[in-house]
């Protein structure tokens, strides 16, 4: 997170180091979802209006063809895009109608650093409300989609949410940001789009309480010895990190890092972490959960000379466990091809 | 994660090799399995790129669809797809023998026995992990409301005929394979981690490649480092030596080198279809010339395809090899005892899904009726339940990990007295104490179970003999036969190794449900009679 907060190129920071994320994504994937997602914005986002008010069902009356403002957010440079939306939402919310505001950009203090963002669409409702809109390319196949795949846009958009909520705060009659999200899929094996509202009250509050326990990024950075840099001296070309991979290697070192196998498919520094804890043989290496089972031992050799009687206080409950583990599954092994109750 | 396995995934780390998990082979493998590697689109829901499929590891059949956008592209993959594998499934439906079973008389309601055919042998399909299960369940859905032109001549697109019959058919399999223990269609990388532990994460498991590096290490490296080649090692372009195992495709891959070589195919078949037209518009008098641009614009197209048709296929072919490696390495394995009667209950499933399809019922529902709905679920909650009984019965590495649990108990007999019940007619009660390590988390008057014979014999739990740590005393309740005096055997003796267990050994479901028909207005009613109507399509459909 430090390294994020500096606003360090992670992936170029990881390949400098060896050890290079796999990340990457197909341009098929690119076309398909940039197409998928013209189509649903497509003529002035009437139909995604349509889609939303199908959704809500309240009763209101339809949006009528032409009744949808589009505004435009055109702007130099990330601060200056924020403030247009800002406007933007401010003049949508006064206006009193349907309006769409197509990739606005939002800023969240995280860790007392800006982060900026930009969902796919913020719909403003006639009544002054506020509603994140996501559009993904996964298929929501016979009304359900994939449960990882919503739970991460959920997730996603929750920040979103909480960002326009820092935006409605600063604007005069207080809006309302909808805790409820609309996600907009291909419908079944199609191009049509399906939608359905998502409820992110609980991914808000996780958010929420994530951001707040998070340590000041100031607050890491002053634990850091006098003089760490994370400068990649970047070469021409942006991506390639100039800078020894040594005194990187250091820099890095002194940031603790708590890998666990989950990080391998959010990190792109993931794999380096991963050499660093296989080398010191930790045990979370092989899954976050063992830590709890292992009490005191944090290495594999402690871990395997305990079980094998070679160290560790026998008092201990953790290495009581693990010797008669290990007891029992010698025994299995040794007798393997016998039948449970011969072997035992 | 037991503490056991965590165990043995240490003992890995510690000797560069994977240790392993079980004595005995848990899971059916067929004589003649069909092997399927599909490849997807990236982006898309259900827009097959190729596959590599067969029984034959020398020779796969591949299929490739150059263009997946373009929808008779699709449909001939498929046809080929229904050409490949309905056969094999198909061929197991006709050798049957006959079985005796317990059925309702619709008259009287009594329960009479019927004789009924059980197919002798089922299919059995292999894909390389989790996501190519997932995928079969996604094409038999995408194909299973398809109308061919036969069942419906006014359809728009008609699918070729065979592919709803081949998605109904994929639809079962997929379904069957969320049955725990179940073996119709099984993935590669579950199969290899239920027997073996690596030293990496469960996540890192999944990736076929890197478990198979630490299993059979090639000569001269660990099992660490050739997983970590066979993750990460890429080529002087940037790909990966050791594609991934699927259905999702290498992102670099897809940049480098599929686009382009779908670019050009795409641009050759403008080309054709454009000197097609120059050809009809020459008519006789510039012919030659125009039926040479025809001739050289129809090789491009072929040269094209041939040149996706290999890239697909070096992608392909090492998760193919992969595939039957892990193959070679489980028939290595001795199968455990209990495993023959899972797969029975694999035959029957693909014996009622056979009548199924030959009663011409319709394809499976989008969403099943509340009572089916529950019934699947008791049914893999039953058959989980018995997976793990039999898992542990079979192999005392497993039964060592309920022993650890506290779910088993095994030990010495140490001393047997005879007693009786005080019923009028008395019955053999002998109490049996045995000197056992474990310590079994069991309450005063517990059922317990002890493999005996056919069935469990049963005991009840009496109590720890005071004085002596580690003895137990049970009460044997069962299992002796009817006369007054035990039958031979039945009751063991000082000095016999025995073990008990706290679980039952082949647990039965809950209670009946009732007929769909009958279903309470509390679930949504009795289902209608409507019939699923086929996928709406629109022109620019992925499927």
């Amino acid at each position: 997170m430090l390294l994020d907060g500096a606003g360090i190129d992670k992936g170029a920071l990881a390949k400098a180091l060896g050890a290079p994320a796999a990340f990457g994504q197909s341009q098929f994937a690119l076309v398909r979802g940039h197409s998928f997602e013209q189509r649903v914005k497509a003529d002035g986002g009437a139909a995604l209006i349509r889609l939303l008010h199908e959704r809500l069902g309240d009763g209101s009356p339809a949006p009528e063809p032409g009744s949808v403002d589009a505004p435009d957010l055109c702007a130099a440079g990330p601060e200056g895009r924020t403030a247009r939306t800002a406007l933007a939402l401010r003049e949508a919310t006064a206006a009193g109608r349907w309006a769409l505001l197509d990739h606005p950009l939002l800023a969240l203090r995280i860790a007392g650093t800006p982060a900026y963002l930009e969902p796919d669409a913020v719909v403003v409702h006639p009544d002054g409300s506020w509603t994140v809109v996501e559009i993904k390319s996964f298929a929501m196949i016979d009304g359900a989609a994939h449960a990882t795949k919503v739970g991460a846009a959920a997730r996603q958009a929750a920040v979103y949410v909480l960002a326009l909520e820092e935006v409605a705060a600063r604007t005069e009659d207080l809006p309302r940001v909808h805790a409820r999200v609309l996600l907009v899929c291909p419908k079944d094996f199609s191009n049509l789009p399906a939608a359905e509202l998502v409820d992110v009250r609980k991914q808000l509050a996780t958010t929420r309480r994530q951001l707040g326990r998070l340590a000041r990024v100031e607050d890491i950075a002053a634990a850091l010895p006098e003089g760490t840099t994370f400068d990649l001296c970047l070469a021409e070309d942006g991506r390639t990190a100039t800078r020894p991979a040594g005194q990187l290697l250091e820099a890095v070192e002194c940031v603790e890092a708590a890998y666990a196998p989950e990080c391998l498919a959010a990190c792109e520094l993931a794999f380096h972490c991963r050499a660093r804890a296989r080398e010191a043989g930790a045990v979370e290496s092989l899954g976050r959960g063992l830590r709890g089972e292992l009490g005191g031992l944090t290495t594999v050799g402690a871990v395997l000379s305990a079980a094998l009687g070679g160290a560790g206080d026998p008092e201990d409950p953790a290495v009581a466990a693990l010797r008669r583990a290990a007891a029992l599954r010698a025994e299995a092994l040794a007798s393997a091809g016998t039948g449970t109750e011969a072997a035992v | 994660m037991s503490l056991i396995t965590s165990l043995a995934r240490m003992e890995a780390v510690r000797d560069g090799r994977a240790r392993p998990l079980t004595t005995v082979r848990h899971r059916h493998l067929a004589e003649r399995p069909l092997v399927l590697v599909p490849l997807t689109t990236a982006g898309e829901a259900g827009a097959p790129l190729g596959a590599l499929v067969g029984t034959d590891r020398d020779a796969p059949r591949l299929l490739v669809v150059a263009q997946p956008r373009d929808r008779d592209l699709r449909f001939a993959f498929l046809a080929e797809l229904a050409d490949a594998v309905l056969p094999y499934v198909e061929g197991f439906a006709d050798a049957v023998e006959t079985e005796e079973r317990k059925e309702t008389d619709p008259e009287t309601g009594k329960k009479v026995p019927v004789e009924v055919e059980l197919c002798a042998e089922a299919p059995q399909l292999l894909v390389p992990g989790t996501a190519a299960v997932e995928y079969v369940r996604l094409l038999g859905r995408s194909m299973r409301f398809r109308r061919t032109a036969e069942q419906d001549p006014e359809a728009a697109y008609p699918a070729p005929p065979r592919v709803p019959l081949l998605g109904r058919w994929l639809t079962h399999f997929g379904e069957r394979a969320r049955v725990p223990g179940s073996s119709l269609l099984l993935p590669m990388t579950q199969l290899l981690s239920r027997h073996w532990a690596t030293g990496q994460s469960n996540p890192e498991d999944q990736h076929l490649g890197s478990l198979l590096a630490w299993i059979a290490p090639p000569p001269g490296s660990t099992g660490a480092e050739a997983a970590l080649r066979a993750e990460l090692d890429r080529d002087g372009d940037g790909l990966l030596r050791c594609p991934p195992a699927g259905p999702a495709t290498d992102p670099a891959f897809d940049n480098k080198r599929l686009a382009p070589a779908t670019s050009r195919y795409d641009r050759a078949r403008a080309e054709a279809t454009e000197a097609a037209a120059a050809l009809e518009a020459a008519g006789g008098a510039g012919a030659p010339m125009a039926r040479a641009r025809q001739r050289a614009a129809a090789a491009a197209v072929e040269s094209a395809e041939r040149e996706i048709r290999a890239l697909l296929e070096s992608q392909l072919r090492p998760t193919w090899d992969a595939v039957w490696h892990g193959v070679d390495l489980l028939r290595e394995l001795r199968a455990g005892e209990r495993v023959a009667d899972r797969w029975k209950r694999d035959r029957w499933s693909y014996t009622t899904h056979r009548d199924r399809v030959r009663a011409g019922e319709p394809p499976q529902p989008r969403r099943d009726d509340a009572v089916t709905a529950a019934r699947k679920l008791a049914t893999r909650e039953t058959a989980l339940a018995r997976l793990d009984a039999q898992e542990a019965l079979d192999d005392p590495l497993v039964m060592a990990t309920r022993r650890l649990a506290g779910e088993a108990f095994a030990g010495e007999v140490i001393e047997v007295v005879m007693e009786y019940s005080t019923a009028k007619v008395p019955r053999p009660r002998p109490l049996v104490t045995v000197r056992t390590d474990d310590s079994p988390l069991l309450a005063e008057g517990a059922k317990i179970f002890r493999a005996h014979g056919a069935t469990a014999q049963t005991a009840e739990f009496v109590g720890p003999v005071a004085g002596e740590p580690g003895a137990l005393t049970v009460r044997l309740t069962g299992g002796m036969g009817r006369g007054k005096v035990p039958d031979a055997g039945s009751v063991p003796e000082k000095g016999d190794r025995v073990c008990w267990t706290l679980f039952e050994h082949s647990p039965r479901g809950g209670p009946e449900l009732p007929d769909p028909e009958r279903t309470p207005w509390t679930h949504g009613g009795p289902p209608g009679e409507a019939v699923e109507a086929p996928d709406p399509v629109t022109p620019e459909d992925h499927l």
